[in-house]
């Protein structure tokens, strides 16, 4: 293990990726160690962690990790969308107790890559993120609505 | 005596272990002493039960099985203001213990 | 009534699919009971004391024959027979298995139902005013802003895990008949020179720590409606407690906080959702809207033939002011004296849904009270829905009496329950149906719970009944001068529990303290209010 780490997952435990450009391949710090760093590109969010106080640094982070330690706590959510809101393109990762039935809500927040605990089963796992055709809120993914078609010029 | 207490995981039909298997009737419980844990585990595993656990219980002279908890007890019957709809059972004195 | 278009059907039969394929990775054993009990209780399948229970929404209460037939067949293929309708105008099966669980949502979603998000930790089928669409004092009909509720909130990504589950009421008449502030958000539809808006209550709620929602913004213009409701739901989910489930309600939040406090976070929240733009388009609510158009009233009668007493009984009891002067609303009471609250037989269902058709435009509605309705009847045909009704055992005279008790299903059949509920309301109702003393009472609101989650409402009964577990032996706690209408308050506990037959003695004592004391015109309520806890308090201990 010549490359363990303190924090963070490291690319091979990427399970499912949306994303072309290549990943960030070096350890992620806290949300306290970002704000007071001027140089990490990587940091990792954890349930009770404010996403706000990282919108000033977005323009140098390249990947967000934002941590599920139970897959009930879903504030994880809500952090996702509020740096998607703010216009963050880096990668953001799912990280933690992230299962087959979370999926398609997660890539809804904006989540771009998932690295599960455990290994998912693949085909499940195709089965989720095809589970909604259609959608009836407008959300990170910038999907048109079911609304929004209705009323399409 | 300890018995063994859950719903099946298909139908969630009350079961009670019965020292092979999972029963209906509550009267068909055995007593499972140190093995609770063991066979617990065990069952859930394979699911052949669904959030089992352990009760205590007294047996009667008639052979019939008496949990000490008011909630397992109307458990072993069925709803008490629904008798029609009871777990079928030749023990016509259930309700007279059941709260 | 609203009318799923493709869009909705599609999800509807998606969630079927989802459901499916979650059940059969439980079977299978790819998830554990842990990883799949979220995920079947948010489409409302619990695990009860006898057998997994299935809820089934009916969004704002509003349901048409056909509905009403597919749950009566629902009952018969997958259940017992019965059904039983639930405080927040759901219905519930009690004996479903896993097995034919997503067969059974098959069939529901054929009459454009679902059982989604009926529980967990998400927002709640939206409630509403049973009488909307009906009502003489209603500013608009709710049910357009409900259904907008219903689509924003199903599947919403962000708000699937939050802290508790959510309720939501959407009124929009200043009488509330939806106990609105005891919601986690309660929404009353207003009018400010002539525009239309919402107004919010948050942090409401019964359970173990009841309290009565704050107002948190007067007035939201119509076209920022859901954009208002993502924010105070995202203030909630970042900061509601998680650490504590019986401190993880938004009431908890709202609380420990103070209003202001999360007012002015919500304020912040709405202002950047805004420029993020989350409404949907201001064409989709008068699309909806559309859908609950007045259906074709014509004038008729305004008057009836009073000579057979019992009828006039009914009418007077049974029967709610329509606005349009020819109809009236009539509740169809499932508080036979003696009989389970909230409980249907499958023929009683396809009863009521033969009446709906024949005499209520095809429009029912279930109400918070556990009874249903017929929102439209003209007054004229009322003869003969009452004689039909009283054929079929649904015609008990009772609406608002103390023969009108909710109740949960208590440890019957749940369970978190610590005590029966059923049984009391049985021995109550059929005691004082046989004393005549329903009729000399008058209006009393008695409410029923067998445990402190209080799904029997007992906070807001102007009697209530907590049931609690004493040693292993059912008790009762006794509370007095609840109301979850306009003038909302919480009821007080009387002194020490009683055990079951102390509890009813209980009940007759507080009535005759209240007979003995009340002066004209005034309710069980209005007395308790004017002379205060001691009279009741001596009568019962003293």
């Amino acid at each position: 293990m010549g490359n363990a780490r303190d924090l963070g997952t490291s690319p091979d435990e990427v399970q499912f990726r949306f994303r072309d450009d290549e990943p960030v391949d070096h350890a992620a710090v806290t949300v306290d160690s970002c704000c007071d760093q001027t140089n990490a590109t990587a940091v990792r969010i954890e349930p009770g962690d404010d996403a706000r106080v990282l919108l000033p640094f977005l323009d140098r982070l390249a990947l967000v990790e934002v941590n599920f330690p139970v897959f009930g706590d879903g504030r994880g959510y809500s952090s996702a969308r509020i740096l998607r809101e703010a216009g963050y393109a880096g990668e953001l990762r799912a990280v933690g107790a992230v299962l087959i039935d979370q999926l398609s809500h997660m890539r809804r927040c904006g989540f771009d890559s998932f690295a599960p605990d455990k290994r998912l089963d693949e085909e499940d796992a195709a089965r989720a993120f095809a589970t909604w055709e259609n959608v009836y809120q407008r959300a990170a993914d910038r999907r048109a609505t079911i609304a929004d078609k209705r009323h399409e010029a | 005596m300890k018995i063994l207490t859950g719903n099946d995981l298909r139908s969630g039909a009350v079961t009670w272990w019965n020292g092979a298997g999972w029963s209906l009737f509550v009267d068909d419980a055995v007593d499972v002493g140190e093995e609770a844990e063991e066979i617990l585990a065990r069952e859930e595993a394979a699911r052949r039960v669904n959030v089992p656990y352990a009760i205590e219980a007294t047996i009667d002279a008639a052979g019939h099985v008496r949990p000490a908890h008011i909630k397992d007890r109307v458990r072993a019957l069925g709803p008490t203001v629904r008798r029609d709809l009871a777990v079928p059972t030749a023990d016509k004195t259930g309700w007279d213990w059941v709260i | 009534m609203y009318r799923y278009d493709s869009y909705d059907q599609a999800m509807v039969d998606a969630r079927v699919e989802e459901f499916r394929d979650q059940a059969r990775r439980r079977l299978e054993g790819k998830l554990t009971e842990d990883q799949f009990k979220p995920l079947r209780l948010m489409n409302g399948l619990y695990l009860q004391l006898h057998a997994y229970m299935l809820r089934v929404a009916i969004p704002y209460g509003t349901l048409d024959s056909r509905q009403m037939e597919m749950l009566a067949d629902i009952a018969e293929k997958y259940d017992r027979g019965y059904g039983h309708f639930t405080t927040r105008q759901n219905i519930q099966y009690n004996w479903i298995k896993l097995e034919d669980c997503a067969d059974a949502l098959a069939d529901l979603a054929t009459v454009e139902m679902h059982a989604i998000q009926t529980s967990g930790n998400c927002i709640r089928n939206i409630s509403s005013d049973h009488f909307a669409g009906a009502a003489a004092d209603e500013v608009v009909d709710p049910r357009p802003y409900a259904e907008l509720m219903r689509q924003w909130s199903s599947f919403h990504p962000e708000f699937t895990y939050l802290p508790r589950k959510f309720k939501i009421a959407v009124i929009a008449s200043e009488k509330d008949r939806a106990a609105m502030r005891l919601h986690d958000i309660g929404v009353r539809i207003v009018k400010r020179d002539g525009e239309v808006g919402a107004q919010f209550y948050a942090g409401g709620g019964m359970g173990r720590t009841p309290m009565i929602a704050p107002l948190i913004r007067d007035f939201v213009p119509i076209d920022q409606f859901i954009t208002y409701a993502e924010a105070a739901l995202r203030v909630y989910n970042r900061y509601g407690r998680r650490d504590n489930k019986y401190k993880a309600r938004i009431k908890i939040l709202v609380h420990e906080l103070g209003a202001a406090e999360y007012i002015r976070q919500v304020e912040e929240e709405f202002a950047h959702m805004l420029s993020v733009g989350v409404e949907p388009p201001r064409e989709e609510l008068a699309r909806i809207a559309a859908h609950f158009a007045d259906p074709a009233f014509v004038d008729g009668a305004k008057t009836l033939d009073r000579s057979d007493p019992d009828f006039a009984l009914w009418v007077d009891r049974n029967t709610h002011r329509h606005k349009h002067d020819a109809y009236v609303s009539a509740v169809i009471s499932l508080k036979p004296a003696g009989g389970i609250p909230g409980d249907a037989t499958s023929e009683q269902m396809r009863i009521v849904a033969r009446l709906a058709r024949e005499y209520s435009f095809d429009e029912l509605r279930v109400m918070h009270t556990q009874n249903l309705l017929l929102p439209h009847v003209r007054i004229a045909d009322l003869h003969a829905v009452w004689t039909a009704l009283d054929e079929a055992g649904l015609g008990a005279p009772n609406m608002d009496t103390i023969e009108d008790i909710i109740a949960c299903p208590g440890l019957d059949y749940c369970s978190l329950a610590n005590a029966r509920s059923i049984p009391l309301a049985q021995r109550i109702s059929e005691r004082f149906a046989q004393t005549g003393r329903t009729e000399v009472v008058g209006e009393l609101k008695l409410k029923i719970s067998g445990c402190i989650n209080a799904c029997g409402h007992h906070h807001a009964g102007h009697i209530g009944i907590l049931g609690v577990d004493k040693k292993g032996v059912e008790n009762y706690q006794l509370s007095l001068g609840g109301s979850e209408a306009e003038d909302v308050s919480l009821a007080k506990i009387t002194g020490p529990g009683f055990d079951e037959d102390g509890v009813i003695a209980a009940v007759e004592k507080v009535t005759d303290v209240y007979l003995a004391a009340r002066s004209d015109g005034e309710r069980f309520l209005d007395t308790y209010r004017r002379i205060g806890m001691e009279p009741f308090k001596e009568a019962l201990y003293g």
